[in-house]
């Protein structure tokens, strides 16, 4: 749903982008960049878990998570709990260097936007 | 606004950057603290805090008067509490997790009220029981006390009160076994006085130790 501070008039010329930093489009994803936070911040974690903590369905998951396992920031192991299949998922350390590189990105768009 | 948007694009120029950027980082830190708090619960911690809890039911239903049956839950519940607390730490130092700026904060805040209730009433019980009595100290047997043995269902349904209220943030196996605490407690409140260490064996002994067994496979010890 569109919010209403989105909508730009097409009269209204869009002001040009300002500069930032460069950015891992890996991690610059809302969807990944909760994964990678969530996995981070929790260890080893089940797909279940996952799932409801961040409030995705399970196909918009699996697929960001295959993108971040692609890119070398998670691993994804697939294991048997008695009778049950459990998905877990764990940050890599380049996952964390990621996430961290992004967390100094942000810092910097801070800095240069307040001069 | 859709859940797959990035937090900052460069095709989104009404939104300052650093406001995005901004709204990046608050992100970042409320999905850790939320994780976190999703899965700093000590599984072994919990079976531990079971093995104590059906340990004190055995030698608390052979205590002959209300003093000792109370000193030996009492003591129980130190020991719970400084087992769960300790593993707690542990399990949020291995993780990495901050504990008292977040999920350890909401955990505590949402089970510590309840607990207190608990602790307030058993000393307002107990001390009604030694006035009635005219004893400096409830020396007759639990199932013959005035109010006392009331006071297992009422810990079960206190205790989980409080874990569900705690683990509205946690994995889901939390609050169904606070859910389970009240059933238990229920029951307990319910059922004839001499079934007082039981019900607390089978809350705080069985409860635990299932459910601890259950979030160490699925959550990590």
């Amino acid at each position: 749903m569109a919010r209403p501070t989105d909508r730009v008039s097409p009269r209204t010329p869009a002001r040009p982008a300002p500069a930032v930093p460069d950015l891992d489009a890996v991690v610059h994803q809302r969807v990944r960049l909760g994964i990678l936070s969530a996995l981070v911040a929790g260890g080893a974690t089940s797909f279940t878990d996952l799932r409801t903590v961040l409030s995705l369905t399970d196909g918009n998951l699996s697929v960001h998570a295959r993108k971040l396992e692609e890119a070398g920031y998670i691993t994804v192991r697939k294991r048997f709990a008695g009778r049950v299949p459990l998905t877990e998922f764990e940050a890599t350390d380049a996952g964390r260097a990621a996430l961290h590189g992004y967390l100094d990105a942000m810092e910097a768009v801070i800095r240069v936007a307040r001069g | 606004m859709p859940a797959d948007r990035p937090a900052l694009r460069r095709t989104e120029p009404p939104i300052a950057p650093d406001a995005a950027a901004h709204a990046s980082l608050r992100y970042i830190r409320d999905t850790m603290a939320r994780t976190a708090t999703f899965t700093a619960v000590p599984g072994y911690g919990g079976v531990a805090m079971g093995a104590t809890a059906v340990a004190a039911a055995v030698w608390a239903a052979r205590q002959p008067t209300v003093s000792g049956w109370l000193s030996v839950w009492s003591a129980e519940a130190l020991v719970g509490a400084t087992v769960g607390a300790l593993t707690l730490v542990r399990k949020a130092r291995t993780n990495g997790v901050p504990l008292l700026s977040g999920p350890g904060r909401t955990f505590l805040l949402g089970l510590l009220p309840a607990l207190l209730v608990g602790v307030a009433l058993t000393l307002a019980v107990y001390a009604a029981e030694v006035v009635q009595t005219g004893q400096t100290y409830a020396v007759q047997g639990v199932s013959r006390s005035l109010t006392l043995h009331l006071l297992p269902g009422l810990w079960l349904m206190l205790y989980g009160a409080g874990v569900v209220s705690a683990g509205m943030f946690s994995v889901r196996l939390v609050p169904a076994m606070g859910g389970l605490f009240l059933l238990v407690g229920a029951l307990a409140l319910a059922a004839p006085a001499r079934f007082a260490d039981v019900s607390l064996g089978v809350g705080f002994g069985g409860l635990h130790v299932v459910f601890g067994v259950l979030i160490a496979r699925r959550h990590g010890g």
